[in-house]
């Protein structure tokens, strides 16, 4: 049938049909639309629900402000501030270059810093901010947010940020903190701490920081915000707040350390002093030092480079990790050995000491104190190296090792700080494990006559030498030193004892303590140390020491050169009645113990007892 | 009895077809104090011009408009012609022509313009058709379909042309024609669904389709390829519409529309947004209400005394359809998103206007008495 054919009724009529059909496609079209609702609205409905409150939740964690540390006066040592920091998103700022370009306009940046911000542009995963500049002043901060408009993905945060007023003083106690890296993170999750740390970007890196981590960092709150699909907080839901951390309080009075520290700054030095009484620290000195505040915000590698190739090791603590023979400090606890052993008694007396043989060698002493009637006493204030020659001798490497064991030589002396030094305590045992060939395995007498005198392979850091005096200073009660003395609540104040280990006890017989102690007193009264502490108003007993460095590298010493100048070394105990301190001092490559090291405890001492200076110490300095 | 003057004016107006007009108005303002609130004033006026549109077009004899429609039809394609010479452009399309004192969109003057010129057509060659008057009242569709394509304006575009092509249907092209473009769009549609995954690489062109037209297809076919970017309209608004439930969260309590989830939420998918405070009951609800005012349309268009007027009225009401169900189901995920508001819900003076002014012809034509005198 053609158009033609059709009369306009019929036209109309093929209309009407035309709209039954259309009428039905639309009904059709609904019942489509409506089953697909159902499907939504009915049959998914749970998951859409999820999925809805799911957009509309989110939980926030909200960091913990960290515990700060006190010394035991109530002085600062690392203290959480407000600072400005400027701060740039790289995914909001379309032209990064242009960015930094007109913020270098508003604000001085260092290049160094600039380079920093573009490596860690580089890495960063995720599409957070980067700090750009720490610490600006306010009109810095101001002049930004005043160009804030035409600077996109720009803004200066308010940053809780560390602070180690102190410095270099307490840089190797107090330590830093710095960004939580890759190795911290799989350490955090082997504990199963990682919630702790939501929302915290920095971890404690080194001394007390590190080693009470857990106490200072806190408990994380949170928020459950409900948030538009721009991710902008609308409204909070419900939250916990976070909970601070503990404030340390140390054991360490830091004017006393500050005073040390300038003592020893232009050295490579390292002092401890712990109060025998309870094992604290009162003061613990390595130098030469950093500034723990540059590693807050990260170094830059060349700083980082130039701290790690400094010959003088400034991030070595020297008094914690640094290693050296003791020298003649070692003699007291070799001269106990002897008397507990019943190897010496007190009034034994020995003649013809100037020479010593042991195999083919000859030894020499030529101190003339040390030549005949050389007794316990007399070989302790004077030093007298063949005396402790034959008593070496006399006992043997065994009985050396296994009492001076108790004395905490050659193991951590377990004070609260990470990565102490074990050192090395000489025995047949220890030389069999430390070398490989057999033929060195085997040990010579000519080793034990070493070790005697604190020479060989021995080495043990100030802190050992300063924990050993302690123990025998107490009669063989041995504290466990430590550094904090208790942590603080910081919102009731309450104070929280810390756990720490038992003392350590060695059976000692009081006598041969007391025999011995007097042979350091009179080491101070008369012997080597006399003339460093001629006049002191206070009863003090020590120990020289002079610890020779052997040269690896050169076939023969040259005494002059500065780096194989012998260590100088002194321990020392004061008042000799109730001891209130014990010391050990080493200035590395100083000389003679004596020269050196013990006017520098003299000064020391007098500090600590509050003895005004006088002009004879300045000259003797 | 002659009737009363109201009498004839309520006659015109079709007191039904008034009735669900304003209760969607009614429905309209509603909505609109959750999804937009601070823009009601502006929505009063759009919906004050959008009924003055009704009832002023329905007061004009429909013999007028069909007068006027060669007119209307000129200018409007002088008018697309201009816009694609002098044209204002926005947001990478050329729709606008720049008067001085408005914005003037010509495309929306020829969703009236077209279906009106060819249903005119149709009535002046009554009697004498030929075959060839369907071809040449394709090309009076396609003419200003294309102008619009060119723009590009691919939304409106479609609609004008398939308003224009329902005038073709209902006056009577033959089946044998209609029925190889339905079977190869359902070719096309099954083909997409099982090979949409290859054609959607990016390196695939598809011809005579722009990029963000390809983007927009593949987009729907599966809307987690780029959840934050093209997909994040088509799945929130189907979180939006699930969390809805059966019975809605409450006007003003949808937690995706007042977040900021829903884009668009006041235009274009105002649909999501009663779908999650109103439920599958309000939307269903909804639904019912463009069905009685389509049919209600339908019955009213078939009283025309004129054929002009049954084809103009059908393809209106056919185009107010095709608006709902493109939004609806764009709103729902089951078509691509394409720029086409909820019929007289959605907020904006422009569609609201020009949809009133279609209805407002129908009624005009529905009153045109039969040439012998007397209605059916």
């Amino acid at each position: 049938m053609t158009l033609e054919t059709l009369s306009p009724d019929q036209l109309q009529r093929r209309t009407r049909w035309r709209a039954l059909v259309a009428a039905v496609v639309m009904v059709a079209g609904f019942a489509l639309l409506l089953w697909r609702l159902h499907h939504l609205q009915v049959a998914q409905h749970e998951r859409f629900a999820a999925l809805a409150e799911a957009n509309r939740l989110t939980l926030v964690p909200v960091p913990p402000q960290r515990g700060e540390i006190f010394d035991r006066n109530g002085k600062p040592l690392a203290r959480n501030e407000g600072v400005y920091v400027l701060e740039v998103t790289p995914a909001l700022a379309p032209d990064l270059d242009a960015t930094l370009k007109a913020l270098t306009e508003l604000v001085a940046i260092d290049p160094e810093a600039l380079r920093s911000f573009r490596r860690r542009v580089r890495e960063q995963r995720g599409l957070g901010s980067v700090p750009l500049k720490w610490r600006l002043t306010d009109a810095e901060a101001a002049r930004i947010a005043a160009n804030g408009f035409r600077l996109p993905g720009v803004q200066v945060a308010v940053r809780s940020m560390r602070h180690y007023p102190y410095g270099e003083v307490m840089a190797h106690v107090v330590g830093y903190l710095g960004r939580i890296s890759e190795r911290d993170l799989q350490r955090i999750e082997a504990q199963d701490a990682l919630g702790r740390y939501r929302g915290l970007e920095v971890i404690g890196k080194e001394g007390v920081e590190a080693s009470y981590e857990s106490e200072l960092v806190g408990w994380p709150g949170w928020e459950q915000l409900e948030v538009n699909a721009a991710g902008r907080a609308v409204r909070r839901l419900a939250s916990v707040p976070a909970q601070p951390g503990r404030d340390a309080v140390l054991t360490i009075d830091v004017d006393f350390q500050a005073f040390v520290h300038e003592l020893l700054r232009d050295k490579q030095a390292a002092f401890v002093a712990l109060d025998p009484r309870d094992g604290a620290v009162l003061a613990m000195v390595s130098t030469p030092t950093y500034d723990p505040n540059a590693f807050v915000t990260g170094l830059s590698s060349e700083t980082w480079q130039s701290l790690l190739n400094d010959p003088a090791r400034p991030l070595l603590h020297r008094a914690l990790r640094g290693t050296y023979p003791p020298g003649s400090t070692f003699k007291p606890f070799m001269a106990l050995l002897g008397l507990e052993t019943k190897a010496r008694h007190l009034g034994q007396r020995f003649n013809h000491q100037g020479s010593f043989q042991i195999g083919q060698q000859v030894l020499h002493d030529r101190k003339s104190a040390c030549q005949s009637g050389v007794d316990l006493i007399r070989a302790l204030t004077y030093s007298c190296n063949v005396y402790f020659y034959q008593l070496g001798v006399d006992l043997g490497i065994d009985a050396i090792a296994a009492f001076m064991t108790h004395f905490g030589f050659g193991s951590p002396t377990g004070i609260d700080l990470p990565n102490e030094a074990a050192g090395v305590l000489p025995s047949r045992e220890w030389k069999r494990s430390f070398f490989k060939r057999r033929r060195d395995q085997q040990w010579f007498t000519g080793e034990t006559v070493s070790v005697a005198i604190g020479q060989g392979y021995s080495s043990y850091t100030p802190l050992q030498m300063a924990n050993a005096l302690m123990i025998l200073v107490n009669g063989g009660l041995g504290p466990i030193p430590h550094l904090v003395d208790h942590f603080r609540d910081r919102r009731t104040g309450a104070l929280i004892p810390v756990t720490r280990p038992p003392a350590r006890f060695v059976p000692l017989d009081p006598a041969n303590v007391e025999a011995v102690l007097t042979g350091m007193r009179e080491a101070v009264r008369v012997g080597t140390a006399a003339r460093a502490f001629a006049g002191a108003p206070y009863r003090a007993g020590g120990k020289t020491g002079t610890a020779q460095v052997v040269s690896t590298q050169r076939a023969h010493r040259d005494a002059d050169a500065a780096d194989e100048q012998d260590h100088a070394w002194f321990i020392a105990f004061a008042p000799v009645e109730e001891p209130r301190i014990v010391a050990a001092l080493i200035v590395e490559h100083g000389g003679y113990g004596g020269a050196v090291a013990a006017p520098l405890m003299r000064i020391i001492f007098d500090r600590f007892f509050g003895v005004e200076p006088k002009p004879e110490w300045e000259t003797a300095r | 009895m002659k009737p009363a003057w109201w009498q004839n004016l309520l006659r015109r107006w079709d007191p039904l077809l008034l009735l669900t007009l304003v209760g969607f108005f009614a429905f309209s303002h509603w909505v609109m104090t959750s999804a937009s609130p601070q823009r009601l004033d502006e929505q009063w006026v759009h919906l004050g011009l959008a009924l003055a549109a009704f009832l002023g077009s329905a007061l004009v004899p429909f013999r007028w408009w069909l007068a006027l429609s060669p007119l209307l039809y000129l200018v409007g394609v002088v008018a697309l012609v201009l816009v694609l010479v002098v044209g204002v452009t926005a947001k990478g399309a050329t729709r606008w022509l720049d008067l001085g004192v408005a914005r003037l969109q010509p495309s929306e003057l020829m969703k009236l313009a077209v279906p009106l010129f060819a249903a005119a057509y149709f009535h002046w060659r009554q009697g004498m058709l030929r075959w060839w008057d369907h071809l040449v009242a394709l090309v009076w569709v396609v003419a200003p379909t294309a102008l619009i394509l060119k723009q590009p304006d691919l939304g409106t575009a479609i609609m004008v042309g398939v308003i224009g092509g329902c005038v073709l249907f209902f006056a009577g092209l033959s089946w044998r024609l209609i029925l190889p473009f339905v079977v190869a769009g359902c070719v096309a549609i099954a083909a997409l669904l099982q090979f949409g995954d290859q054609w959607c690489a990016p390196e695939v062109e598809w011809p005579g389709l722009h990029d963000y037209q390809k983007g927009r297809i593949c987009t729907l076919l599966d809307p987690e390829r780029d959840p934050l970017g093209k997909g994040f309209h088509t799945i929130q608004a189907a979180i939006a519409i699930g969390s809805g439930g059966i019975w809605g969260k409450g006007l003003g309590q949808g937690t995706q529309a007042q977040l900021a989830f829903i884009p668009e939420r006041h235009t274009d998918f105002i649909l999501a947004v009663i779908a999650e405070e109103l439920g599958f009951v309000g939307v269903a609800g909804l639904f019912a209400g463009y069905l009685v005012l389509l049919l209600r349309g339908f019955s009213l268009t078939l009283r025309s005394g004129l054929w002009a007027g049954q084809l103009f009225g059908c393809a209106a009401v056919t185009g107010i359809f095709l608006y709902t169900w493109v939004n609806a189901a764009m709103v729902m995920g089951l078509a691509p998103v394409v720029g086409v508001p909820l019929p007289f819900v959605s907020y904006g003076g422009t569609a609201l206007v020009s949809l009133c002014l279609m209805l407002g012809v129908t009624a005009s034509a529905a009153a045109e008495p039969f040439p012998g005198g007397g209605r059916r």
